[in-house]
């Protein structure tokens, strides 16, 4: 006790705390992002998370996703055991069994289908990260129905991208941060890309000599801090493109020589119409394409070098009647229709805003051009003494993507880039490895034929070059449950998961036995028209069984899909699992280099649960499938997905892990396998990176350097110049059929649809839903989208997260709202043509007047997710996809399509149209559809949560060091004020020399 | 009735939030919660974690909000992260009947000692600023620490030693470091940049800056120059026709 009883007790406040018993380096699997982590463990309990400041992902840097991986760790809503179902499905009634009893149930069901039809089952993941394996499974098994969530994801931006550049957005690609100066984004307040993004924003506008143009319905996340934000009207981008291009052609703002030397413009388009070969290229002999040169006056190969090719201009060359490529692109674009007074109104983009933006980009790309002084030698042997950028670059992904004119719109915003000269050059949008790939890139997608305990002769998804191509009977009708690679969406690189339930229970193509998912919530937030939907799942046949007969489903917690299945086969979390982040599929690579990572256990199950991926390898033994036994007829892979990752080999060589190959451990890309391989990678922090030499940065698709070690490294056949497709000529084969040509013709309820939307050059149409209702019955856009905090998130249940947003409102204009009389927090009917759905409103200005939005997935269903019964997320929060209808209206034939994108499949969900209207008093409160609660779901036993209260440490060593200060952003800060020193967060250069 | 340190500490550490480039994506707020519930005032405790109004002890929360600018007209949205902003005259030091609320002279952090804190809430009531968060469940008031266990933390390493709010932050919006000594690194960031302290005229000499949005790039200098069309033909066909003979060699 003081003497002065008065005085203040000084705290000895303990400065120097131990952390952590030990620090374990592994990749977050919060969302799709792949960060690297350091997680702080502390008496077999997480500590901390912090990011992994080595990582060329997030470079030390964590979302508020990953800073709450502890809570997901914690989750109530955690399965403990596998659960056979024991009540109807829908109810949530199970009884726990042992692993052994569970997987003999899978074997036995899934080896009677294999037994008599293998196509009988669908398997479709959700959104991880390891279809090289998954789908690699599906074909050893013999099924062409396999597919993860990408159709209602990105197909359109993979497929816009891979039949364009060879590469996409999506997170294949990304903006030169250090030294673009013009940035255009579209359609994305948040993106799988989640921290490269957001660091990449930060330095560019704190470099400050740069413009930021967000082109988005809503100003929420990026498009909050951008400089200019062009609140379109949903689904009308293209015609934004369209014009921007069309004022750079007028004004001949456009790279003349990059397009002539780096893209499809000046091969000749045969013109023959009504012929088989009208649209088609013209080619030599050996099957080059041909352009003419003006020089020597004949038609050369396009391929070749030291050309001087006409972009313009109708010729005879032989018998046919050709028009360079070029030609036919400025045509399009220059029609009158797409002025920017002609689409001002329909974009909701003043005319003035569009040529102003065009200017701007013509300005900075043509005005403002990098060069950097590094020599680079291109494919055909020239050597260039500097490489010169045009800084403007982009960035598309959601709001594009899920309109069902988004492939389109797509190749659009590509084709602009191309013809600003700015795709994988200093200052523009350049490829991450292992893109760019030939266009399209192989294989094409496998499954025309199946049989019993057959194997596929290929990968079930593959990019189709042609008709012949598709997976389709003889009559032309879908092969496929999603009708995937059919004449209805024929490029479907991602296949069609929104399609297969519905489809599955209408038995429409084919009739399915089992139901395979992983990691998607089909019962819920990933399906559209969620309550039909759970009817799919209920619904008996005359002799009281279930419509599609046998669902398995992992997952790693109580999410409402669990209720909907009858096998469930509970999965770990991210910290507790074997991963790899695999160049096969969706690896760590950056534009400056190559890389991919790992996953290993850094906690152990407190619960009987098992890593899905070692599960599916498990079952592929049992099964007897070739790849997962030996010849003995033993498990090839005993020791699980860790195994798998490091003596798996797809071809020689080449495995799931790209780093520390070959039996010394010194080989990267190819070599054999290394039976120390994890070991290295959990050395290196988790991850291998390979920075590609200065003279590989750019240029990628025409510089030899980079294409051969692309070649070496197993991730492009040969290396061969990658010309981009302004004008798609796999596009115009499947148009060639509809009218007729060919021996792959479509039925002809068909041919009208493909004819109008396989345009090989890009074209903007109205939106499906738009065209087919009243306009003024359902006046306003609707569109969901999700928050930094969850985005690509399983689950709003984390206890952290659900405490920033627990329950979504509906944005909402305030003029807009006025006009109906609605003010803050009125509870509104949402009605679509499908049904509807009730929220309360937000008001808001910055938002397209015509346009309201909700966060996704933040409602859930009661009882589902460990939250409890009375949580907001299931009685105050909604969920937009009721009244999203997965089929369009019905065709005058009987015809009816699903509500996606007609090329690709894509889900259109972005296309909802909709109508508001005010509540009646009684029914403020509480969102409707509502659901009865599980029965057996998992109820929360906390309420107070304490954590960390037991892992608060005691000092070790000695008071403490000196703190150091960090300036965010501090390279970009030092070369604007003086005095600040220039390194990286507390780490100052001139500390180091 | 807590006594302020008699000289206002010469070292003022605190933070630098740029609110040109936060994207109000909460990552300082929950790697904040993360570091802390374990750290000095742990737990950060969540009461009704699962339940119908899930609500706990944060450091630092992010409000976002939209603002009309009144001389344009234009609204812009703003996300705002605020924390205890460890102020030079803490009301919530003055107000504390136990002495339990305090300023560092060390270092200038404000802090709470929670042996001695009562619960009495008068600090929370005296901040202007909202920026004190009572433990229901302990009973005791606790706040930010400007992560004083960490940011001299031997056991780390140095680029670890750092507000948790700061290393995590994706944009590189936060910066952290000594604002009493004018030839810092933030301190020369907060004079270029204009920093301001939010509220002077509480008279609480907060030491956390903002440092304000910067004016919109719209373009090189004045107004941008329009482009010229070089042929206004009907569905570009004169262009069409300049083009025919453009020499390009590949």
């Amino acid at each position: 006790m003081s003497a002065n009883p008065f005085a203040t007790i000084k705290e000895a406040v303990d400065l120097s705390p131990e952390v952590a018993d030990e620090v374990k380096f592994t990749t977050c699997y919060m969302c799709a992002c792949r960060c690297g982590i350091k997680v702080h463990l502390k008496n077999g309990k997480v500590r901390y998370i912090e990011g992994n400041p080595d990582h060329p992902v997030n470079k030390g840097v964590l979302c508020a996703k990953g800073s709450a991986g502890i809570m997901n760790q914690a989750s109530p809503a955690k399965l403990t055991k596998p659960l056979l179902r024991i009540g109807e499905r829908g109810e949530g009634r199970f009884k726990e069994i042992e692993w052994e009893e569970a997987l003999a149930l899978a074997e036995s069901w899934l080896g009677e289908v294999r037994r008599k039809d293998p196509s009988r089952l669908a398997f479709f993941t959700g959104r991880d990260q390891s279809q090289s394996l998954t789908g690699w499974w599906a074909k050893q098994y013999g099924t062409r129905n396999f597919a993860a969530h990408g159709g209602f994801c990105s197909v359109n931006m993979a497929a816009g991208g891979l039949y364009t550049l060879g590469g996409a957005f999506w997170e294949f690609g990304e903006p030169d941060w250090d030294h673009t100066k013009y940035f255009m984004m579209f359609g994305v307040a948040e993106d799988h890309d989640s921290n490269p993004i957001k660091i990449g924003l930060g330095k560019l506008k704190t470099r400050g000599d740069a413009k930021f143009v967000a082109v988005n319905p809503s100003r929420n996340g990026y498009n909050s801090i951008a400089d200019e934000w062009i609140g379109i009207r949903p689904g009308t981008d293209g015609l934004f493109v369209f014009a921007l291009i069309h004022e750079l052609l007028k004004a001949e703002k456009i790279d003349f020589k990059y397009l002539a030397r780096y893209s499809n413009a000046p091969w000749l388009v045969i013109q023959n119409p009504g012929g088989a070969d009208d649209g088609l290229i013209l080619r030599d002999k050996k099957g080059n394409p041909l352009c003419y040169d003006l020089n020597r006056k004949k038609a050369v190969s396009a391929l070749g070098a030291d050309i001087t090719p006409a972009l313009v201009g109708e010729r005879t060359i032989g018998k046919k009647k050709v028009t360079p490529a070029f030609e036919l692109l400025a045509k399009r674009f220059l029609g009158d229709e797409y002025a920017p007074d002609a689409v001002a109104q329909t974009t909701g983009v003043p005319a003035d805003t569009i040529r102003r933006i065009a200017a701007e980009l013509a300005e900075v790309a043509f005005e403002e051009e990098i060069i950097i002084e590094q020599k680079w030698t291109d494919v055909w042997g020239r050597e260039h003494d500097k490489m010169i950028g045009r800084p403007v670059s982009f960035h598309a992904m959601r709001g594009i993507s899920a309109h069902s004119n988004g492939f389109h719109t797509c190749r659009a915003i590509h084709i602009l880039q191309v013809l600003l000269g700015s795709v994988d050059v200093p200052g523009g949008w350049r490829h991450k490895a292992p893109f760019p790939k030939p266009i399209p890139a192989g294989p094409k997608p496998s499954g025309q034929q199946t049989a019993p305990e057959t194997m596929l002769d290929g990968m079930p998804l593959g990019n189709p070059t042609g008709p012949e191509d598709l997976l389709v009977d003889d009559a032309g009708e879908p092969l496929r449950i999603d009708k995937a690679y059919s004449w209805e969406h024929p490029l479907s690189s991602h296949g069609l998961m929104h399609m297969v339930l519905h489809n599955a229970w209408a038995k429409d193509p084919c009739e399915i036995d089992v139901a395979f998912f992983y990691m998607a919530n089909m019962a819920w937030n990933s399906s559209m028209n969620t309550k039909g939907t759970l009817e799919y799942f209920t619904d008996k046949d005359e002799n009281g069984e279930y419509k599609i007969p046998k669902i398995i489903y992992s997952d790693a917690f109580w999410s409402e899909t669990v209720a909907y299945s009858d096998l469930i086969l509970p999965d770990t979390t991210y910290l507790e699992r074997h991963d790899c982040i695999s160049l096969l599929d969706r690896p760590i690579s950056s534009a400056h280099g190559p890389g991919d990572a790992i996953r290993h256990p850094v906690i152990s199950p407190d619960r009987d649960v098992r890593c899905f991926q070692t599960v599916l390898i498990d079952l592929g033994a049992r099964l007897g499938l070739p790849g997962f036994v030996n010849e003995d007829g033993s498990p090839a892979y005993p020791g699980g997905y860790e195994d798998y990752m490091v003596n798996h080999e797809r071809a020689p060589g080449l495995g799931p892990l790209a780093g520390w190959r070959g039996e010394d451990g010194k080989s990267h890309g190819k070599g054999a396998p290394n039976k120390d391989q994890l070991k290295r990678y959990i050395e290196n922090g988790g991850f291998w990176v390979h920075e590609l030499p200065p003279e590989q940065q750019y240029f990628k698709t025409v510089n030899k350097d980079y294409l051969e070690y692309a070649c070496e490294m197993g991730w492009i056949p040969s290396a061969e110049p990658i010309l981009f497709h302004l004008y798609s000529e796999p596009v115009q084969k499947f148009r060639l059929a509809a009218q007729g040509h060919g021996p792959n013709q479509p039925p002809d309820r068909h041919r009208k649809r493909v004819e109008s939307y396989f345009d090989p050059l890009p074209l903007w149409y109205q939106p499906f839903e738009e065209g087919e209702i009243d306009r003024d019955e359902f006046p306003l856009h609707a569109l969901s989208q999700r928050p930094m905090h969850m985005y690509h998130s399983w689950g709003s249940q984390n206890a952290w997260l659900r405490q920033i947003t627990s329950a979504n409102k509906l944005h909402i204009h305030a003029t807009t709202a006025a006009a109906m009389g609605l003010v803050d927090d009125d509870w509104v009917w949402i009605i679509s043509r499908l049904g509807r759905v009730k929220g309360q409103i937000k008001l808001i200005t910055g938002v397209n007047p015509d346009t309201v939005w909700t966060w996704n997935a933040i409602g859930k269903r009661k009882g589902s997710w460990g939250l409890s019964p009375d949580a907001p997320e299931s009685n105050q929060g909604f969920l937009l996809n009721h009244i999203i209808s997965e089929v369009l209206a019905p065709q005058k034939d009987g015809q009816q399509y699903s509500n996606s994108d007609p090329v690709t499949g894509q889900a259109a969900w972005f296309d909802l149209r909709v109508r508001l209207e005010k509540c009646a008093r009684e029914e403020f409160g509480f969102t409707e559809p509502m659901f009865e609660l599980f029965a057996d779901a998992p109820s929360p036993q906390q309420t107070v949560n304490r954590y960390g209260a037991d892992l608060k440490a005691e000092a070790k060593g000695s008071k403490g060091v000196p703190a150091t200060g960090w300036i965010g952003n501090r390279h970009e800060n030092a070369q604007n004020i003086a005095g600040v020193s220039d390194g990286h967060g507390n780490q100052r250069d001139e500390d180091k020399s | 009735m807590t006594c302020l340190p008699k000289e206002s500490p010469a070292k003022k550490l605190g933070l630098v939030i740029d609110l040109d480039i936060c994207v109000g994506c909460h990552a300082c707020a929950v790697n904040c919660k993360e570091w802390n519930t374990s750290g000095k005032m742990a737990p950060l405790t969540d009461l009704d974690a699962y339940g119908a109004k899930p609500d706990g002890v944060w450091f630092n929360r992010v409000h976002t909000f939209e603002a009309v600018d009144p001389d344009t007209g234009v609204s812009r949205t703003t996300h705002f992260p605020k924390s205890c902003l460890h102020c030079d005259d803490a009301p919530c030091v003055t107000v504390c009947p136990t002495g339990a609320s305090y300023k560092r002279e060390e270092d200038g952090i404000v802090l709470v000692n929670t042996d001695i804190c009562i619960g009495c809430k008068l600090c929370s009531w005296a901040c202007p600023y909202g920026a004190r968060e009572y433990d229901e469940d302990e009973g005791v008031m606790k706040k930010c620490t400007l992560c004083v266990d960490k940011i001299y933390n031997e056991n780390l390493p140095e680029q670890s030693r750092v507000p948790a709010c700061v290393s995590t932050c994706p944009t590189g919006a936060r910066s952290f470091g000594d604002l009493g000594d004018p030839d810092s690194d933030v301190s020369k960031l907060v004079a270029a940049r204009k920093g301001y302290a939010l509220m002077p005229e509480q008279g609480t000499k907060p030491g956390n800056r903002y440092l304000p949005p910067r004016p919109k790039q719209v373009g090189k200098g004045v107004a941008p120059r329009m482009l010229t069309h070089q042929d206004d033909s009907s569905d570009g066909a004169g262009l069409l026709a300049r083009w025919v003979d453009k020499i390009l060699t590949a």
